[in-house]
């Protein structure tokens, strides 16, 4: 399973390196996503706004929806599907491939709007630092969440639109969590519970990814 | 199963995805190490048998055993792990080079990286080992496919539409490759618009139409 | 035919269980000392809650699971998980709207960040998201597979989605009928009613996925003919 999954994530992370998406697409509507949310709270409130921390992942919600998709249409053409489908790899381990691959795009987009929340939404550096090891984990979370979803609105009618409508409601607590845990780490709260509530997500999307994406996978 | 035995039976197979039905009611045997080639119009269904070989869409009703495996109650994964497929669109990751494709597969499949030169200069391909797949040309997408499949060696060889658009090196390429892995004891089936233009092949022709196998001449 | 006669009085027991709830819902219990006359909520928002939250996403979350369970995959359970999210969904909106309709005079809106109220509409718009899904896919096999496993996925979430809430913000009433130490707080005839509530509105649930299921079955026969009259029609172009 490990072996599957380390093979697929460097398939599509060199996919990923070779296209220059995230690069060229990905990272620029990051950037223009906060910039824009800077631009909603008013010239009042952009530079000194407690919502900062909950911009910040909304606006990586956004980024992952796109990933998602790009992670799905790598996968799509019917010829590609077919020949991989015959590879005969181990689900398991091609939901943790690919949940790792998404994790470590939304980790590299991750510093870059965390740089600009602290540009444009003047997030105090020390404290935005600080928040740094859990928004490891919730975007985490989000890349084992978001392969799901990937999954589960592939192939049927619409899927681009389909997939915000099926993992917004779950995406909900990583946000809370998420946005949480970044405010107490610039306000110097206490940070157990959120932690908690981002890595019990992380296993128990992980731990329906290994059991049942062979299920969605067969269909 | 012994080497005798039909390696496909397909009795009454229906196939329908979203209502409509890709095939109505198929019966065939295919021995294996044998070439056939399945004809018909578009539309005819003759993706969709090989799919069905394949373990690539289920079985609605009907019965089938493909290498052993009942398609319906057996284990599809295991089937698609003994077949090769080429689709006409490409059979591999576009932003890849056809090396890092090639390797991707071998790895997967738990195949020595070290037969891919060897596999390369089979197909022709040597010269084209860093090209990224999406600049190759329809000929040579289709090289990269079975490109693939060598590394594999499947039992059962399933092409779907291989000749679409390719000149007449491709074309006589294609037929010297399939006529070797037939005589190496697969068995291999391609779907094709006509039937073929080669000479050198003793392929079994089947005409598909409206889902159901509708001519059969050997 | 034990069946058969709790099928035929599944409906008039809950139209008469109903009719008994708002009789002494809206008749014989007495006022609220302070919440005065708006306290009858109790007799119908605790209600649905537990039908929506409890009974009827549970009962779709425990068929879907039975679907992905290879023994006792059906296509029954299919359907009940289907219908069930259905109505639940309807429960889950009659249970935003009677808990806006009581937090009004006490929160002064229609709408507050309260924590049950935000779980309660997150679910709601985790069965939005299973309905189209479920529409999203023509092929009744792959839409099974994929309903089930999202099911799973929401009802796996429900404990995440309570929590997270529930520490962001609260600003719900406490426990209406029991103190966290288990002692009632509710007594005599609003006891009484507050109970029958819950039983009516159960069976209405059950009554309502009856009917619901029976429309299903009836579509499915549909879609057999149809897909018969595709097949022989499929058919005659090969033989042409």
């Amino acid at each position: 399973m490990i072996r599957v999954a380390l093979l697929v994530a460097g398939k599509d992370l060199r996919i990923e390196r070779r296209s220059r998406v995230l690069l060229w697409q990905v990272l620029p509507f990051g950037v223009t996503a906060l910039v824009l949310c800077g631009l909603a709270l008013g010239p009042l409130h952009a530079g000194n706004s407690s919502a900062a921390p909950g911009l910040f992942y909304l606006v990586m919600l956004l980024v992952a929806l796109l990933m998602i998709n790009r992670a799905q249409v790598i996968e799509g053409s019917p010829g590609t599907k077919a020949s991989v489908a015959t590879l005969g790899l181990d689900p398991a381990g091609v939901f943790l491939g690919k949940a790792l691959a998404l994790a470590v795009e939304l980790w590299l987009t991750g510093v870059v709007v965390l740089a600009g929340s602290v540009l444009f939404l003047h997030t105090a550096l020390s404290g935005t630092l600080s928040a740094v090891p859990s928004v490891i984990v919730t975007l985490a979370a989000l890349a084992a969440a978001g392969t799901l979803y990937g999954a589960l609105s592939g192939g049927g009618q619409g899927p681009a639109t389909l997939l915000p409508m099926l993992s917004l409601p779950a995406f909900a607590p990583l946000l809370i969590a998420g946005e949480r845990s970044f405010s107490d780490a610039l306000h110097g709260g206490s940070l157990w519970r959120w932690w908690v509530i981002s890595l019990v997500a992380l296993a128990a999307y992980l731990a329906i990814g290994i059991l049942l994406y062979g299920v969605l996978e067969e269909s | 199963m012994d080497g005798t035995s039909p390696v496909v039976v397909l009795r009454d197979a229906v196939v329908l995805i979203g209502g409509f039905p890709l095939l109505s009611g198929v019966n065939l045997a295919l021995d294996p190490g044998t070439l056939t080639v399945v004809t018909g119009a578009n539309g005819a269904g003759k993706t969709s048998l090989l799919r069905l070989l394949g373990g690539l869409v289920t079985l609605t009703s009907g019965a089938g055993v493909v290498s052993g495996i009942d398609l319906k109650t057996g284990d599809l994964r295991e089937l698609r792990r003994r077949v090769g497929w080429l689709g006409h669109e490409g059979s591999f990751y576009d932003d890849l080079s056809v090396r890092e494709n090639l390797t991707f597969a071998a790895k997967a499949l738990g195949r020595p990286t070290e037969e891919i030169p060897r596999v390369l200069e089979r197909v022709g391909l040597t010269s084209r080992t860093t090209t990224v797949a999406k600049l190759l040309s329809a000929g040579q997408r289709r090289r990269l496919g079975l490109a693939w499949l060598l590394l594999r060696r499947p039992e059962t060889w399933l092409l779907d539409e291989p000749y679409a658009s390719l000149d007449d090196e491709g074309r006589t390429f294609f037929d010297d490759l399939i006529a070797e892995v037939v005589r190496g004891g697969a068995t291999v089936v391609v779907s094709a618009h006509d039937p073929l233009r080669s000479t050198s092949l003793r392929p079994r022709t089947l005409t598909l139409a409206g889902g159901l196998v509708v001519g059969d001449h050997s | 035919m034990i069946k058969t006669l709790s099928q035929r009085l599944l409906g008039p027991v809950t139209l008469v269980l109903l009719v008994l709830t708002f009789w002494l819902g809206l008749w014989v219990t007495p006022p609220d000392k302070i919440q005065g006359n708006l306290a009858r909520m109790l007799y119908v928002h605790p209600a649905i809650a537990w039908v929506a939250l409890y009974v009827s996403f549970g009962t779709a979350a425990i068929a879907s699971a039975l679907y992905l369970w290879q023994r006792t995959r059906s296509v029954v359970m299919d359907r009940v998980a289907y219908c069930a999210m259905e109505v639940s969904t309807v429960f889950i909106i009659l249970t935003l709207i009677t808990g806006s309709i009581w937090g009004r005079p006490t929160w002064g809106v229609w709408w507050a960040w309260d924590a049950r109220l935000t779980s309660t509409a997150i679910l709601g718009l985790f069965e939005l998201a299973y309905l189209a899904l479920r529409r999203a896919n023509d092929d009744p096999e792959l839409r099974a597979r994929r309903c089930a496993v999202f099911a799973i996925i929401a009802a796996i979430n429900v404990p995440i989605i309570h929590f997270s809430v529930d520490w962001w913000n609260t600003l719900h009433q406490g426990a209406t009928v029991f103190t966290e130490n288990g002692n009632l707080l509710v007594h005599g005839i609003m006891l009484w009613t507050l109970f029958i509530s819950l039983f009516a509105f159960t069976l209405l649930f059950f009554w309502l996925l009856r009917a619901r299921y029976r429309v299903e079955v009836l579509r499915a026969a549909r879609y057999d003919v149809a897909l018969d009259e595709a097949l022989a029609q499929r058919r005659r172009e090969g033989v042409r």
